[in-house]
C-alpha cells in the first residue's frame, strides 16, 4: 500500500481466460472505433488498434482502474513485407493490479510515422529506438530518434526480412593504416541456408552436384 | 576566473572500464563532480540474435538464449522453451520440470553472487567477488556435470531438458545447499554491514514506486521499492506453484535495499533448491525427462539402436526441426534480474517469424540518466552496478 497502490497477496492469481474475456469485453467497449480488431489466443489477449490512435489506447489502458496497465514491458516490431502496411509495431504492458497482460499492435509502412508514446511510458524511449533502428518503423513527437544498437552510421535496418542475413559491410582493424576499415562482405564460402520445408519436391535452389544434370 | 569560463565537462565512462559491467559506453556530463546528464551508448556486443534466429530452427536457436544473460545461462533458455511449449501445446515431464526448476534457482544463485559481489568491488571492496567466484565455480561444475558446459549449456529443450540428472549429482547440489548457506552469511558480515558499503550505496539510486512501474522495471528493481511482485509467485510456472518460498521486498528503494534483496534471494533460492532435489527424489518425481512422443525431443539414444521410428524421429528432428504452429505467444520468466520475456510469432514453419527478446537490464540501462543525474561521479558505478547489467542481454 505505497503511494496509493494496491498490490493484491499474491495466494490467487486472477490470470485465468475468464478474466481476459472479461478484459477484453471492457477494453473493446470503451476504446470503441479507435480498436480495428482483438483476439484471445494462448490466454493472451491481442488487440489491434489505428496506429493514429495508439496514444489514446495506451493512455486509457494505463490510466483506468479497470485495466491499470501501467507497468511497460516492450515494444518491438514485426515485419510482413508482402503487406501493403508491412510493419506490425507490437506494445506489450503488464497489469500488476489485475495480473494481467495485454498486447497492443499497430500496423504501418515505411514512410507513416507512429505516434511515439514516450508521455505515456517515458520507458518507450529505448524500445522507440531500436525499433527505429533495427525496422526503420518512424516515431513521431519522438525526441531523440538515434540509432541504438548499430554501429556508429550504419546503414539500413537489419531486422526487415528483406535485409540479407550477413549485411553488407564487414569491418577489420587494418594494420597499415592503423584504423578499422569497412569493406564489403566478402564470404569465403556460399552462404547456405537449407531448405527442408519441402523434402519431396524438391527444393528451390541447386543441390551441389545437379548442376552438372543440365550440362 | 570569470564565470563565463566555467562551462559543464564531459568525459567518456568506458566502453573499456572495468566498472561498466562489459562494453558500455557512458557518455557523462559533469558539473564539477555531478552528473548532469547521462547518455548511455549501447550496441557494442550486439550480435544480431534476433535475426540469426529468424534464420534457425527452433532447436537451433536455443543455444542463442545462453549468450544472452551469460551469467545465468539457462533461465533464458527456459524463456524461449516456454513460449514454444505453449504454442505448440507440448505437455512436459514433471521430473524435467523439477530439473529445470533446480537449474533456474542455481542460475539465480550464479547471477546474484556475481552481482552482489562485483558491485562490491565497484564501491572498493576486493575480497568478495573473490569469495563469490569459489562458489560460482561450484555452480558451475553443476551446470557442466549436466549439460556438458560450465556456460553455453543448451540444456533445457522444448519438452523437457536434455539428460537426466545422475543421482550422484543430485546429492552433491544437496551438499552443496547447507554449506552454501553459511558463504551466504560470511558474505552478508563481511559486505552487508561493511560501514563502507553502507556509506557508498545506502540512499544512492532511490526509486519510487511509480518509477519502477513506468519505466519498465522488473525483478529486484520493482521490488527494491516495496513492490511484492514475483512472476514465480504471480503467474507460477513450472513447479514454482508447489514450492515454498519467500519473496524478499526492500522499503527505501535505494541500491543498498537492493544488494540485501539480492543476499536474501539467494537463501530462498536454496530453499527452493532443497525441495526440488526432495522431489526429485521421490517416486513421482520420476519417469521421463523430455516428451516422449517424439515429435519435439529426441529419442534417447538407446531406442535409436533397434527403432526405426525413433532413428526417423531424430534424423528429421535434428535436420528439418519440428513445425511449431501459427500464432504468436509471449513467454516471460522472473530471470535473476528481472521479467525476461520471449514475444514469438510462428509462421507454422520449421524456423521462427519473429522472436523478439525483452531482456529486463534493457529497460533497467535506460533508467541511467535520470537515476545519476544529481549523484556524484563516483556513484555512477554504484548505480551501474545495482542495475545489473549484462551487455549480452541488452545488447542481443
Amino acid at each position: 500500500m505505497t503511494n496509493g497502490i494496491s498490490i493484491l497477496p499474491h495466494t490467487q492469481p486472477v490470470y485465468g481466460d475468464d478474466a481476459v474475456a472479461a478484459l477484453a469485453e471492457r477494453v473493446v467497449g470503451a476504446l470503441g472505433p479507435a480498436v480495428v480488431s482483438h483476439a484471445i489466443a494462448f490466454g493472451e489477449l491481442t488487440l489491434v488498434v489505428q496506429a493514429s490512435d495508439i496514444v489514446y489506447a495506451l493512455t486509457y489502458l494505463r490510466d483506468d482502474p479497470s485495466c491499470a496497465f501501467r507497468n511497460f514491458i516492450d515494444i518491438c516490431g514485426v515485419d510482413y513485407p508482402q503487406r501493403e502496411k508491412r510493419f506490425d509495431v507490437v506494445y506489450h504492458l503488464l497489469s500488476l493490479r489485475h495480473n494481467l497482460r495485454i498486447r497492443v499492435k499497430a500496423q504501418t509502412d515505411e514512410v507513416t510515422p507512429v505516434p511515439s508514446v514516450i508521455e505515456v511510458f517515458p520507458a518507450a524511449n529505448w524500445y522507440e529506438r531500436e525499433t527505429y533502428d533495427l525496422y526503420g518503423i518512424l516515431f513521431s513527437g519522438h525526441p531523440d530518434l538515434r540509432r541504438l544498437l548499430t554501429d556508429y552510421g550504419f546503414e539500413g535496418h537489419p531486422l526487415r526480412k528483406d535485409f540479407p542475413l550477413t549485411g553488407f559491410v564487414e569491418v577489420r582493424y587494418d594494420q597499415d593504416e592503423a584504423r578499422v576499415v569497412y569493406e564489403p562482405v566478402q564470404l569465403t564460402q556460399e552462404f547456405r541456408n537449407f531448405d527442408f520445408l519441402s523434402p519431396w519436391e524438391g527444393t528451390d535452389y541447386v543441390l551441389p552436384g545437379d548442376e552438372k544434370k543440365s550440362a | 576566473m570569470t564565470e563565463h569560463n566555467i562551462r559543464n565537462f564531459a568525459i567518456n565512462f568506458g566502453p573499456q572500464h572495468p566498472a561498466a559491467h562489459g562494453v558500455l559506453r557512458l557518455v557523462l556530463e559533469l558539473d564539477g563532480e555531478v552528473v548532469e546528464r547521462v547518455d548511455p551508448h549501447i550496441g557494442l556486443l550486439h550480435r544480431g540474435t534476433e535475426k540469426l534466429i529468424e534464420y534457425k530452427t527452433y532447436l537451433q536457436a536455443t543455444p542463442y538464449f545462453d549468450r544472452l544473460d551469460y551469467v545465468s545461462p539457462m533461465n533464458q533458455e527456459h524463456a524461449f522453451c516456454l513460449a514454444i511449449e505453449k504454442l505448440a501445446g507440448i505437455e512436459v515431464p514433471r521430473r524435467a520440470k523439477l530439473i529445470r526448476t533446480l537449474y533456474c534457482e542455481i542460475g539465480r544463485l550464479l547471477s546474484h553472487l556475481l552481482n552482489v559481489t562485483t558491485q562490491a568491488m565497484d564501491v572498493g571492496a576486493l575480497t568478495p567477488p573473490l569469495w563469490g567466484f569459489e562458489e560460482r565455480e561450484k555452480l558451475m561444475i553443476f551446470y557442466e556435470r549436466a549439460s556438458g558446459a560450465r556456460l553455453h549449456a543448451n540444456y533445457f529443450r522444448p519438452g523437457g531438458v536434455h539428460q537426466d540428472l545422475p543421482p550422484k549429482l543430485i546429492d552433491d547440489i544437496e551438499a552443496f545447499c547447507d554449506p552454501f548457506l553459511q558463504v551466504v552469511d560470511d558474505l552478508d558480515a563481511l559486505v552487508m554491514g561493511n560501514r563502507i558499503f553502507k556509506q557508498r550505496n545506502v540512499d544512492i539510486g532511490i526509486v519510487s514506486v511509480d518509477e519502477a512501474m513506468e519505466w519498465g522495471f522488473s525483478g529486484v528493481m520493482v521490488r527494491g521499492s516495496g513492490i511484492p511482485w514475483d512472476l514465480r509467485k504471480a503467474q507460477p510456472y513450472e513447479c514454482y506453484e508447489e514450492m515454498e518460498f519467500d519473496i524478499p521486498v526492500g522499503k527505501n528503494g535505494d541500491t543498498y535495499d537492493r544488494q540485501v534483496i539480492r543476499m536474501e534471494e539467494m537463501r530462498e533460492s536454496v530453499r527452493i533448491m532443497k525441495q526440488c532435489i526432495t522431489k526429485l527424489r521421490e517416486p513421482a518425481g520420476q519417469g521421463p525427462i523430455a516428451a516422449l512422443d517424439g515429435k519435439f525431443a529426441p529419442p534417447p539414444r538407446r531406442a535409436m539402436k533397434r527403432s526405426m521410428e525413433a532413428l526417423i524421429h531424430h534424423f528429421k528432428l535434428y535436420t528439418e526441426g519440428f513445425h511449431v504452429p501459427e500464432g504468436e505467444v509471449y513467454a516471460a520468466v522472473e530471470a535473476p534480474k528481472g521479467e525476461f520475456g520471449v514475444y514469438l510469432v510462428s509462421d507454422g514453419t520449421n524456423k521462427p517469424y519473429r522472436c523478439k527478446i525483452r531482456a529486463p537490464g534493457f529497460a533497467h540501462l535506460q533508467a541511467m540518466d535520470w537515476m545519476c543525474r544529481g549523484h556524484l561521479l563516483a556513484d555512477v558505478s554504484c548505480v551501474l552496478g545495482t542495475l545489473d547489467i549484462v551487455f549480452g542481454e541488452v545488447d542481443r
